[in-house]
């Protein structure tokens, strides 16, 4: 006990936890950074996403576990992450576009409204009780130097870090990345410049929401899927982001590594019982928002009059 | 059917104390709180535990319910009201989950899950309030609504009214005019967050027992609901905007189609309310209340 291995095993289990919450995150930061409000949808939009996954799934995996399943697997997921690629753009088109020039309180309340329209019209149609979604692989962990690792544990962080890379790849290097940064740094000023802003944000509100979908289904493996799956888990990726320094796409994937790595640690070592886990995210949220409001990697941002 | 429509009635006083405090957070200040449901299960349980474990009066009860929902929302508005509205929502949206959480799980205080029974019943000059002669308790409860109405009334259109509306409409010229805009929202924080601590003390003894799966995130909604639906800024539509959410909620028992219209559908209809009034009539039925004028009942267009 307490040995360097069980640290290791601590730290995996963290960073995997961390890795979900950093895509969740990067929704939400991505949303805020140009359109300044918080999308309070996103977390049911990943537990639609969720859902949409689970049902291809079950649709095409076949009986025999094998390389199909593996393969239907990353086909349900897209299938995932497009859908809610659609519901998210749909999402901002209907009930957030036209609160654009609104009071800063109107787009808010009009989130929570979507957030309540699709958490139960989920439980209304697919049912209140949480669905299994089967491993399409053989999950027994393997040990390295005493760490136990599962498959899915390495399936999350290949999958996380494959997204992450090719989103800063994307919004550093490519063309539309650069609108994005753009719009998000000076709406007017970008549409003086020719970028179509109405068309980046919508972009934005498809990667947002397709990548929350793949965390979605990343973690049903262990936590099935449920109606109201997206609200914890998207408030947490919203302290990951607060934690970052809102705004700023480092800061999110930060952000929640950060905030995974304390949940597990804070369980195990500092003896936080279990059932208080869901706390932790809170207290640091308050903490950050005492000593450091703009995040570890936000900026300080001066009000114009 | 009179004894539901006093149900409702019962209800909607209730609910109303909470959109009242919620009215001056997000009608007056413009912030976004979204825990009024942790405020009434402090409240309640505060009730609750005196009245049962200590034997404490009713009446004794229910200023300690709302002091200590103020305090609590005085902890909550310190580190977060400082920045911008939008780090309030969620604090306490978490703020909620957490306090339901701890008293799932804090047995030798709350009895977790189980909840705590046996409440006793208001007294009056001697006389027992009981919730089951429904007249009584509607009486009580608004009461309750009334004093709660004039008083908020009353300071929303003191001092520290105006200076909320002030905050509210631009916080920096506010704060240059010398009106410290932390401290007053704060204040009215805390000041929501009591008379929703009063609300849940009138609900214990209303129930006679409390359990922790009462107080989910969709009563939060509901009071939202109540605030936006009626019209932000005035306390007279907000009363109207508990009664349109009360109905709603019990209009398939009243019609006896529980059955059939699944429960889901009331919250989604509340969803849709949020999403469409925002939309087309972000001032709400009746509308903001101009200052100086009786705008009760008077239709008004509030701001674009």
């Amino acid at each position: 006990m307490g040995s360097i291995s069980e640290f290791f095993q601590h730290l995996m289990n963290g960073l995997t936890l961390g890795g979900i919450y950093a895509l969740i995150a990067l929704g939400y930061t991505m949303v805020y950074g140009i359109l300044k409000f918080i999308n309070f949808a996103h977390g049911d939009i990943l537990m639609v996403g969720s859902y949409i996954g689970l049902f291809t799934f079950n649709a095409i995996r076949g009986q025999q576990m094998g390389i199909w399943t593996i393969v239907a697997f990353f086909i349900a997921m897209i299938a995932g992450m497009l859908f809610s690629a659609v519901l998210g753009v749909l999402i901002e088109r209907i009930a957030y576009k036209p609160l654009r020039r609104a009071t800063r309180l109107a787009p808010l309340l009009s989130a929570i409204g979507v957030s309540f329209i699709l958490s139960n019209t989920a439980a209304w149609a697919w049912g209140t009780k949480s669905r299994k979604l089967d491993y399409p692989f053989d999950n027994t962990p393997f040990t390295i130097g005493g760490v136990a690792i599962t498959p899915h544990q390495i399936l999350i962080l290949v999958v996380v870090i494959i997204m992450m890379v090719s989103l800063k790849l994307f919004v550093d290097r490519s063309r539309i990345g650069k609108a994005m940064r753009a719009t998000s740094l000076d709406q007017d000023t970008a549409k003086l410049m020719g970028i179509k802003a109405d068309q980046i944000i919508a972009i934005t509100f498809a990667i947002g929401s397709a990548l929350a979908a793949t965390a979605g289904f990343l973690i049903a493996l262990e936590i099935k899927v449920y109606p109201s799956m997206g609200m914890m888990t998207g408030l947490k990726a919203f302290v990951a982001a607060v934690v970052g320094g809102i705004g700023n796409i480092s800061g999110a994937m930060l952000g929640g590594i950060l905030l995974g790595l304390l949940e597990t640690f804070g369980v195990a070592l500092l003896g936080i019982p279990y059932g208080m886990r869901d706390t932790i995210a809170f207290v640091a949220l308050i903490i950050i928002l005492l000593i450091k409001p703009e995040g570890l990697l936000g900026k300080v941002e001066k009000e114009k009059v | 059917m009179i004894n539901f429509i006093l149900l409702i009635l019962i209800y909607t006083g209730i609910y109303a104390l909470m959109a009242i405090g919620q009215n001056l957070i997000t009608g007056y200040v413009g912030l976004l709180s979204l825990t009024q449901a942790g405020f009434f299960a402090i409240g309640s349980y505060v009730t609750a535990i005196l009245s049962v474990t200590y034997g404490i009066d009713f009446w004794i009860t229910v200023p300690i319910a709302g002091i200590l929902a103020a305090l609590f929302g005085v902890v909550i508005g310190l580190p977060t009201l400082r920045l911008s509205g939008d780090y309030l929502a969620i604090a306490t949206l978490g703020f909620g989950e957490i306090v339901r959480n701890i008293l799932n799980n804090w047995d030798s205080l709350t009895n977790g899950p189980m909840g705590i029974q046996r409440i006793p019943m208001i007294t009056v000059f001697g006389m027992k309030i009981s919730p089951y002669a429904k007249w009584g308790f509607l009486v009580v409860v608004w009461l309750f609504v009334l004093v709660a109405f004039v008083l908020f009334e009353r300071l929303a259109n003191s001092r520290m009214g105006r200076a909320l509306e002030a905050v509210r409409e631009d916080e920096i010229a506010a704060s240059s005019m010398g009106i410290n805009a932390t401290r007053y929202k704060v204040w009215a924080f805390a000041l929501g967050a009591g008379i929703a601590g009063v609300a849940g003390s009138l609900q214990s003894t209303f129930i006679l027992s409390v359990t922790p799966g009462v107080f989910t995130f969709m009563v939060s909604i509901m009071v939202l609901c109540m605030v936006v639906l009626g019209g932000m800024g005035n306390f007279a539509a907000v009363i109207l905007g508990a009664f349109i959410i009360q109905f709603i909620s019990y209009f398939p028992q009243l019609v006896g189609l529980s059955n059939i219209i699944p429960p889901q559908f009331k919250q989604i209809l509340f969803g849709l309310i949020l999403v469409t009034m925002m939309i087309w009539r972000p001032q709400g039925i009746l509308g903001r209340k101009t200052r100086g004028e009786p705008a009760i009942f008077k239709r008004r267009g509030g701001k674009k």
